[in-house]
């Protein structure tokens, strides 16, 4: 086997350091390398944002994204919003409103979200339907995960 | 927003927001779907698809790829040959094609390898020689008799699988003596479930002789069936496993081919196999709704009280038979309700074709009919000058009575779904009142709350088993098969049992589904889990209760009789500080046996009548809607906008209304996605649009404010009064809809979906005809 270059990049606040091909897809490498699997293989094809990550703070198709983009760079995965066993007041609304169904869409929702309440601590209800028009959910009609978003939005301080 | 007027909460939980169980794990990414599973050794499983429409395959040869180094095997459709379907009458299904590949996407060999790029190579390297065959894709040839049948089943060498005639009462005499005659004919373009998590098995063939299976399925008893008969192994040495589900909608409710390929790969190699479907084959796999053309005649005297229907439908069944048998006599008998109807003619047929398999889908077989029927009460309405709601109010079936094809209608809260929907809308100020492109529209729905006839080889059996276990740490373990498919079964069943028992919510642990010990439900279909898992899980509740209550007495000295169930205590009436915990009664009732165990069963009650196919469609409890929609419509573009719908639903009792207001407002969207853009698109018998983006599912933009009004009195044979409400909310929304663009701009839509470009087009022929519509 030739050697693979060797890719470093920071995971959920933490270095990492793994090998990968120059062809490696960033959902791959998540899933199947580092067994991260809170990230959702949907579509393969950044149709369905079940695969959404966040890339330096910002909400990132991993299926889309070869793994050596991510170098040096910080990446936020479903498995790092919340520290232990609390939950981000985000993932919090979403458990109380019931805006997860089936959940496989819920992660790439709270990291979408995520995002949004960093950038527009206060957003309106077009805001927020329009950070969430790339994640796709089948369950809920999106009505419970805009009534979380805003609570979540809410319930922050300030 | 849910209103709800009565009865009064007699509840602790039940009745409640009652947040889903799993969400904790769902919304942090522990939750543990079949992808997530790795097995030590764990080897890919791919499958090859066939790109011939139909073809009979004359000879593989799967030499060349068997010598691709990283192999492990190479199955074809010989190897386990034994046809399997989810309905014991039509088993035409294989694991993989045995000489004839039916459709573009049919499986037609099996490989697993220690990876992805090799399973491929191995793949591309089966060799095949095969003979075209006529391609099929137009279901309305009926029972004509062609060329090549795609099944041997295929009525007298034609592609009709299933026909259904039907009638009841006397059809002819009622049309001729009606006094209005509406006839609606209306086409359908089939659409799929576009569940979020595409199909995955996990295999794991082990040397004790057992073979486990972590499948994406809604029916884990069915596949466990569907396992044995093919392997040819006995059902105790296979143990199928269900991990969480990310969506299924009836796309995941048959056994599928692949899940026994995926097993037979794990027996043939020894090592665990994985099979994950790209989003294509999510496509191709399908058992969606059926493409269907119907018409629906109804007549009524001048009063609007309805005299008769005679309906017809051809439905396009795909490759496959799957729930087809079903499908058939529901695309009629689902016209039963919400009205009474005196007399009643269908006949149906479903058709194969060289395309992929259709099956069920949310509110299965119910929809397209409730469509035509309730466009066709529209125009019948305005006929006879009469409002939608009055006519609708005069012809509602009546509690405890029996439809003309004998469903037993037991409670129906339909007359008060009218006339909350009715008030909450504002009807009355804007029906035919709002100015020219906007619009109200009302439709209704009808839905079994449970198929009272199991598809099951032993009818005799339960439909669902609940255990109960209650041991010294005093957490209680739920046991049955019942499938959580996001629906929030396993919250619901954990909430009944800690109502009955009288503990908190969070001392119920519901066991995931493993065959080695959950007892078996038989699936997540017909919208039968709140009223038959609830009604099980209700007895095994009340006999572990009821074991407690003998402790407490035990323990007080108290008569039984004054004893009754406190939060975490058992106490006396009128003096609760007498009482005894919930732990203390636990540990008094184990001495004599240690772990506390109760179960629970649910058998529905015979009924129906004795006529061939008179099962179809009954139901211990039926669920009813009637929703309004208001839209506004862009007559210049066609573009048209949900503005609200206000859904009025009658469920019974709602047990979670999270859950309940969850399914109404995901049914919705669902519903509007066949109504708006969704379609399956062919070209002949080719596929077009196999991915999400050009499979038009409504954005967040176009999702509609829902209010949820649940009016439904207690049901009196469901779990605490309650009923479905997972399917039937769907079916109201696309004549809603429907009726509103009438509304709004004088045109019918009788071709789904109704895209802008068809909506412009009827819009600009009324144009050209000079009819104006609201003085435009």
């Amino acid at each position: 086997m030739t050697s693979q270059p060797i890719l470093r990049l920071r995971i959920n606040g933490q270095p990492v350091e793994t090998p990968a091909p120059p062809e490696r897809i960033l959902l791959d490498l998540l899933r199947e390398d580092l067994r991260l699997t809170g990230t959702k293989r949907g579509c393969d094809l950044g149709t369905c944002g079940c695969c959404t990550v966040l890339l330096d703070g910002r909400p990132t198709l991993s299926c889309l994204t070869l793994a050596h983009l991510a170098e040096g760079r910080e990446i936020t995965t479903i498995e790092g919003v919340s520290t232990g066993t609390a939950l981000h007041p985000v993932q919090r609304a979403f458990v109380d409103l019931g805006a997860t169904q089936c959940g496989f869409c819920t992660p790439g929702f709270v990291l979408t979200a995520v995002a949004l309440l960093r950038e527009r601590p206060r957003p309106t209800r077009d805001q927020v339907v329009e950070a969430i028009a790339g994640n796709l959910c089948r369950c809920t009609g999106y009505t419970k995960i805009i009534e979380a978003i805003e609570a979540a939005a809410r319930a922050a301080p300030g | 927003m849910a209103i709800r007027t009565e009865p009064s909460e007699p509840f602790r939980l039940l009745g409640q927001k009652i947040p889903y169980i799993e969400g904790p794990m769902k919304v942090t990414g522990r939750a543990e779907y079949t992808d997530d599973i790795h097995r030590p050794g764990m080897l890919v499983g791919k499958l090859l698809r066939s790109p011939w429409p139909h073809a009979r395959l004359r000879r593989v040869n799967v030499e060349r790829a068997r010598a691709v180094p990283g192999v492990y095997a190479v199955l074809t459709g010989e190897r386990y040959p034994t046809p399997f379907g989810v309905l014991p009458i039509t088993r035409d299904e294989t694991a993989i094609a045995v000489d004839r590949a039916r459709y573009i996407g049919d499986i037609v060999a099996a490989v697993a390898a220690r990876d992805e790029r090799t399973a491929e190579r191995a793949l591309a390297a089966v060799e095949f020689e095969v003979d075209a065959l006529p391609e099929y894709s137009d279901p309305r040839v009926g029972r004509v008799p062609v060329e090549a049948p795609i099944h041997a089943a295929g009525l007298r060498g034609s592609n009709l699988q299933k026909e259904v005639l039907q009638e009841f009462g006397a059809v002819d005499a009622a049309f001729q003596s009606a006094a209005a005659v509406v006839e609606v004919r209306a086409s359908f373009a089939g659409v799929t479930h576009a569940f979020t998590e595409p199909h995955c098995t996990v295999a794991e063939a082990t040397p004790d002789g057992r073979l486990t299976v972590w499948s994406a399925t809604q029916v884990p008893h069915y596949l466990h069936r569907a396992l044995s008969e093919v392997l040819g192994m006995p059902m105790h040495r296979i143990r199928v496993v269900k991990p969480e589900i990310g969506g299924a909608f009836g796309g995941k409710s048959d056994p599928l081919p692949h899940e026994i390929a995926c097993a037979a790969l794990a027996l043939e190699c020894g090592r665990p196999v994985k099979i994950l479907f790209d989003r294509e084959e999510v496509f191709y796999t399908n058992h969606g709704r059926h493409p269907t053309y119907n018409v629906v005649r109804v007549a009524a005297s001048a009063e609007g009280q309805l005299r008769g229907y005679d309906i017809e439908a051809v439905i396009e069944g795909g490759a496959w038979s799957s729930f087809g048998t079903v499908t058939t006599y529901y695309n009629g008998v689902m016209a039963m309700g919400p009205y009474a109807v005196p007399n009643f003619r269908y006949k149906g047929q479903r058709v194969f074709t060289n395309r992929p398999p259709s099956g069920a889908m949310r509110a299965h077989g119910g929809t397209n009919i409730r469509y035509s029927v309730e466009v066709a009460l529209d125009e019948l309405a305005e006929q006879l000058d009469l409002d939608p709601f009055e006519l609708r109010r005069r012809n509602a079936l009546r509690p405890n009575s029996v439809t003309v094809n004998q469903f037993r209608i037991t409670s129906t809260s339909f007359r008060k779904c009218l006339a909350a929907a009715r008030d909450r809308s504002g009807w009355e100020e804007k029906f035919r009142k709002l100015p020219f492109g906007e619009g109200v529209g009302l439709g209704c729905g009808f839905y079994i709350s449970g198929s009272n006839s199991p598809i099951h080889f032993t009818p005799k059996m339960p439909q669902c088993t609940v255990h109960l276990k209650a041991d010294m740490d005093g957490g209680i373990a739920v046991h049955c098969m019942q499938a959580d498919i996001g629906q929030g079964s396993n919250t619901l069943l954990a909430a009944i049992v800690a109502e009955v028992v009288g503990v908190e919510l969070d001392r119920v642990h519901v066991t995931p589904v493993d065959s080695d010990i959950t007892p078996v439900d038989i699936g997540s279909y017909s919208s039968r889990v709140t009223f038959m898992m609830g009604n099980a899980a209700r007895k095994a509740a009340e006999a572990m209760r009821d074991r407690l209550l003998d402790a407490a007495h035990d323990l007080t000295g108290y008569p039984r009789e004054l004893l009754h169930v406190g939060l975490e205590r058992y106490e006396v009436a009128h003096r609760p500080e007498l009482g005894v915990s919930y732990l203390d009664a636990l540990h008094r009732a184990m001495e004599s046996g240690g772990a506390l165990q109760t179960t629970g069963a649910y058998t529905s009650p015979p009924m129906g009548g004795t006529f061939k196919g008179a099962r179809a469609g009954t139901a211990p409890a039926y669920s009813f809607a009637a929703y309004v929609a208001q839209v506004r419509v862009d007559a210049e573009t066609g573009i048209y906008r949900v503005l609200k719908v206000w859904a009025a639903f009658d469920c019974g009792r709602p047990l979670n209304r999270l859950a309940v207001e969850g399914q109404i407002e995901g049914s919705i969207h669902m519903g509007l996605g066949q109504l708006m853009g969704e379609a399956m698109e062919y070209r002949g018998t080719r596929l077009m649009n196999p991915a999400l983006l050009d499979y038009k599912i409504p954005m967040p933009q176009q999702m509609p404010e829902v209010e949820c009004l649940l009016v439904g009195d207690d049901d009196p044979e469901g779990p605490f009064g309650a009923k479905e409400a997972g399917e039937g909310p769907l079916v109201a929304t696309l004549p809603a809809v429907a009726n509103a663009i009438y509304d709004a701009v004088g045109v019918r839509c009788y071709d789904l979906p109704v895209t802008p470009d068809r909506l412009l087009k009827a819009i600009d022929r009324r144009r050209a005809a000079g009819t104006p519509w609201k003085d435009h």
